[in-house]
Formats: structure tokens, C-alpha cells, sequence
């Protein structure tokens, strides 16, 4: 029988992995879009599982609203990408440091 | 069911959004000659929401059955955001003519960004929130990276982007959890299950959530976006950022914590005591070392964040009163900076951002290194002028909570900020001259300088007002 705990605990492995994504990663920008991607999926993982969990529909409701802001977020995300690489003709994560920091 | 006194409530919001669509139709259309129209219809927008406020506060403060929230507390938020966000609006053509890139897309993303803060202040829901959240952060980060042909900017876009998103991401996962171990997104609500005593998986989503708010403000442990996005962005956009957001963010915080968090205070008080030392320490401490006056800018911003949390700390009404006026002195004091910044050009027009080539401007711009000087003093907390106040209230707030070492060692860092404010004090008055400056300033750059630093000066005529609107939008969260 798969629980609320089951659910959970595949939210949180999502999660870690996406921020770890982002942290350990050190070749490409775009996976680093992807993780970010993954992150919000994990959260809606978590919603969904407790919308049904507690009978109540607002984790739902709220999972879709996550969905449209990701597809957003995607979309400004690539759309940055663009003009960098544009003025810097590489995307890699470690020749983000024209700014000491 | 949708009611008129639930739109009314939200005028500010409905002005904001009419208004900003229709002038990026006009932008769309007219091309890049509209852009000194639109900047100036894009004020008048921001100033008839201002006028809208009083309107939404007589039909609040619920409104859409408690996903909104038109009270006290939003309306003097909003006031501060959106006199903040016209003063980035108003700062912006002179430095873009430079580099040829006056374009009208900028006032119109400030009003997105602006009715996203809106709604982030008035959220009465963590779906309000979130969705004000990002309606902000989105428009942020195409500002930050305006300037497409500066590889800077485009940089601080980048970095701003992926660790905002990591936010917004941390932010998220603990609704869910709030959301799955008590039930409600409402605030009401989550302040009704906590009541009960706090579970662990409540204090997990505390953490993350309160986690994600830090990031937003930029605090310490969460700050290491700030000083390179503040560096890569074009200065107006700096400016905007330095004041409208952290406003919205740090109101933000406050109202999660008081209105949805209230019941758990003993556990969130000690994250922000720490939140708030490390901010005040690290702020006043890394600052030391810098060379680029908007690197120091940034690191300014986190420690007076760390002094506006003190108030929340102490968790009293009167606490939250001292944060929201210190927030209100210091967009004063960050706005009127700002425009001291964007007066820093060379002979040529071009913008110099070294603190080097400050020195001895006394000699050259005796009125611009008398501003400069006014908002210095008063960002340290010399006591005549009003942002001693402003840290005066917080460490009032603070003893009286007995939190007497938190405002003791809270002083004593003060004591270390002050050090490079002073020293820019000192490369303008007493260094050897280095290349003089573009003669004189914009005519609005220097009304708005000169407004903030003549309230700077003579504030204290206005404390009864301050004093009044911050205790009733602090009493509206009680």
C-alpha cells in the first residue's frame, strides 16, 4: 500500500537532487533550468499527495497555479539565456564570473 | 462569488494592471520614440494608485473571502513601494540616453513588478503570496539584465534568475508542507493548527518558508545574490531593487510571521535573531573592503535589513511599527544615495562607479558632496539626522522585549558600519582631487536628491505622522 509518507519522501529526494543540481553542477546553464524545473515538480508531488491526503482541493488548485508560474519562469529563464550567450558565446556555469562572487 | 467591495479593495492593483498594459501596447506600437510618454504615464499611473489606496482601505481589510488583505499595514507598504518605484521610474532616462537604450519596455516592467508587491504586502493566502511573489521576481529579473548588450547585466540577470527561482523553489516546498500538516494555506488558517502546538513537519515548513523569505530580502545565510546583482544591474535598476522590493519583501516577511506564524514565535524568534546579527555583522563587515560604490551599496542593504529584522524579533506591535519606519527612512536614504550615484559621471556623460573617483569632490560639486555627505551620516546613524531614528525605534523595540543583548550587540556593529560610511565622507572632503565630474546634474536627478535629502535633515518634524501610520498598520496585524 502506497502511503502519504511514500509521496513524501519522493518529493523530498526530487527536491534534494534539484537544489543539488543547481549547487554541484559546474557544466551548463541549461541543466541548471532543469533542476530548477524539477524542484517546482517536487513541490507539486508534495501538494497533490496531500490535497487527496486531507480531501481537500486547494493543494490542487495551488499545483496548477505552480505549473503556469514554472512554464513562466522557464520561459523568462531561457529568454536570459539567449542574450547571454549572445554577448559571451558560452553558456558553461563556470564562465559565469565576469563579477568576483 | 466576485463582489464590487472585493474590486475596490484591490483599485490599486486594477489601476497598476490596466495601466501597465495599455502602455506596453503604446510601447509595442509606437516604438522606442514613445518611451519619455510612457515614463511619465507610468509615474501618473503609480501616483492615481496611490490615490486609490484610501478607496481600498475603506472597503478592506478582507477581500476575495481572505485571499487579499486591503488594511493598514498594506496600504502603508504600498505607499512606500510605490513612491520608491516612481523614483526609479523618474531616475532612469538620463543614464540610459548614454548608452542609447532609453526604451519604454523599463517603466512598464517596474508597474508589473509593482502591482506583484502589491499583492505580496496584501496577501492574506500563500497562494496570494506566491503568486505576488513571482509576478515581482519575474519582472525583476528581465530588469536586471536591461542593459542586454552589457555583458554585466546580462551576467547579474543569470545569477539573479537561478538563485531567485531556488527561492521561489525553497519558498514553495514549505507551503506544501505547512499546507499538508495543518491544513490551510490561509493564514487564519495556519495560525488556527499552530495554536495547537507545533508538530515537526509545521517547523519544517517553517524553516523552508522562512528560509525562502531570507532569500528574498537578503539576509544572511541567503545574501550571496545581492552584491553581484546589484553590481551588474543598470543603476536605475539598482536603485529600484535597493528599495521597492526590500520594502515589499521585508512587509512580506513580517506579515507571514506575525499573521500566519504568530503562534509558533518562540521558534521563529530565534531564527530571526540570528538572521538579523549575521545580516547587521556580515553587512557592516564585508562593506570594509570595497571599491565599487554599488558592491557597497549592496552590502549596506543587507545590514540595514539585519537592523529592520530586530524589530520583528522582538515580535511586539510596537516592533513591527519600528520595522516599518525604519523601512520608510531607509528608502528615503537608499533613493536619495542612488540619485547621488547616478550623478557620478565623468566629463564624457559616462557613468563611473569606483569610490576612488569620489575624491575630493568637494571642491568640484559642492552640492552633490553635501547630499552625499547628509545620506552617509544618516545611513551610519549620526543622531541629528533621521536615520538615527530610524535605528533609534528598532533598539527601543528591542529592550523593551528584553532582547537588551541583541540591541547591545546590534549598536556595537553599528559602530563598524559606520567606518566605511565615514570613509566616503573622507575621500570626498579631505583626498587629493581625482578627474572632475560632468558639471552639473539632471534637473529631476536634483529635485529628488534634494527632497529626500531636506526630509533627511529636518524628519523629525514628521514623526507624529510616521509614528501614527506605522503603530496603526503594525495594530492591523495584531
Amino acid at each position: 500500500m502506497i502511503g502519504l509518507q511514500h509521496y513524501m519522501v519522493v518529493s523530498a529526494i526530487l527536491f534534494v537532487m534539484g537544489v543539488l543540481g543547481i549547487f554541484i553542477n559546474r557544466k551548463n546553464v541549461i541543466i541548471i533550468l532543469m533542476a530548477i524545473e524539477l524542484i517546482l515538480l517536487s513541490v507539486n508531488i508534495n501538494f497533490v499527495a496531500f490535497s487527496a491526503f486531507l480531501g481537500d482541493l486547494v493543494g490542487q488548485v495551488f499545483s496548477m497555479f505552480v505549473l503556469t508560474v514554472a512554464a513562466g519562469e522557464a520561459a523568462i529563464g531561457l529568454a536570459i539565456l539567449v542574450i547571454y550567450f549572445r554577448g559571451r558565446g558560452t553558456i558553461a556555469v563556470d564562465d559565469v564570473n565576469r563579477m568576483k562572487g | 462569488m466576485i463582489d464590487m467591495a472585493s474590486l475596490l479593495a484591490v483599485l490599486p492593483e486594477l489601476i497598476l494592471t490596466v495601466g501597465g498594459l495599455i502602455l506596453l501596447l503604446t510601447a509595442a506600437f509606437g516604438g522606442e520614440g514613445t518611451a519619455r510618454v510612457v515614463n511619465w504615464l507610468s509615474v501618473i499611473a503609480l501616483a492615481l494608485a496611490g490615490v486609490a489606496l484610501c478607496c481600498s482601505l475603506e472597503h478592506g481589510p478582507d477581500a476575495f473571502g481572505g485571499l487579499v488583505r486591503a488594511d493598514a499595514f498594506s496600504v502603508f507598504a504600498k505607499a512606500l513601494i510605490y513612491g520608491a518605484a516612481a523614483a526609479a521610474i523618474l531616475l532612469a532616462p538620463r543614464f540610459f540616453a548614454v548608452g542609447h537604450a532609453v526604451r519604454p519596455e523599463y517603466p512598464v516592467l517596474i508597474l508589473f513588478a509593482a502591482v506583484g508587491m502589491g499583492m505580496m504586502v496584501s496577501a492574506g493566502d500563500m497562494l496570494t503570496l506566491y503568486v505576488g511573489l513571482e509576478m515581482n521576481s519575474l519582472a525583476s529579473y528581465v530588469l536586471a539584465s536591461f542593459m542586454r548588450q552589457d555583458e554585466r547585466s546580462s551576467e547579474a540577470g543569470l545569477k539573479y534568475f537561478v538563485l531567485g527561482s531556488l527561492a521561489s523553489g525553497i519558498l514553495l516546498y514549505g507551503t506544501a508542507l505547512l499546507y499538508g500538516f495543518t491544513g490551510s494555506t490561509a493564514f487564519d488558517g495556519i495560525s488556527l493548527a499552530l495554536a495547537d502546538g507545533v508538530s515537526k513537519g509545521e517547523l519544517f515548513g517553517l524553516v523552508f518558508v522562512l528560509a525562502g523569505l531570507a532569500f528574498k530580502i537578503s539576509a544572511v545565510p541567503f545574501h550571496m545574490w545581492t552584491p553581484d546583482v546589484y553590481e551588474g544591474a543598470p543603476t536605475p535598476v539598482t536603485t529600484f531593487f535597493a528599495s521597492a522590493p526590500k520594502v515589499a519583501a521585508v512587509a512580506l516577511t513580517v506579515r507571514v510571521a506575525i499573521e500566519a506564524l504568530g503562534p509558533a514565535g518562540l521558534d521563529w524568534q530565534q531564527i530571526v535573531i540570528f538572521v538579523a546579527l549575521a545580516s547587521i555583522i556580515f553587512g557592516a563587515v564585508a562593506a570594509i573592503g570595497q571599491t565599487n560604490i554599488k558592491r557597497l551599496m549592496a552590502y549596506s542593504s543587507i545590514n540595514n535589513v539585519g537592523f529592520a529584522l530586530i524589530g520583528l524579533a522582538a515580535g511586539t506591535p510596537a516592533g513591527v511599527a519600528a520595522t516599518m519606519s525604519y523601512m520608510a527612512i531607509y528608502v528615503l536614504m537608499t533613493i536619495g544615495s542612488f540619485a547621488c550615484i547616478l550623478q557620478m559621471r565623468d566629463a564624457q556623460g559616462n557613468p563611473v562607479e569606483t569610490i576612488a573617483s569620489l575624491a575630493g569632490l568637494s571642491q568640484s560639486r559642492k552640492g552633490l558632496s553635501a547630499a552625499f555627505a547628509i545620506f552617509m551620516f544618516s545611513m551610519a546613524g549620526i543622531p541629528p539626522l533621521f536615520g538615527f531614528w530610524a535605528k533609534f525605534l528598532v533598539f527601543d523595540a528591542a529592550v523593551a522585549a528584553n532582547l537588551a543583548a541583541l540591541a547591545a550587540i546590534g549598536i556595537a556593529a553599528s559602530v563598524i558600519g559606520a567606518y566605511y560610511y565615514l570613509k566616503i565622507i573622507k575621500t570626498i572632503y579631505f583626498d587629493e582631487p581625482a578627474a572632475a565630474y560632468e558639471a552639473r546634474g539632471g534637473a529631476v536627478e536634483n529635485v529628488i536628491l534634494t527632497a529626500c535629502a531636506v526630509v533627511i535633515v529636518l524628519g523629525y518634524l514628521l514623526n507624529p505622522v510616521l509614528d501614527k501610520a506605522s503603530a496603526a498598520a503594525a495594530a492591523s496585524l495584531f
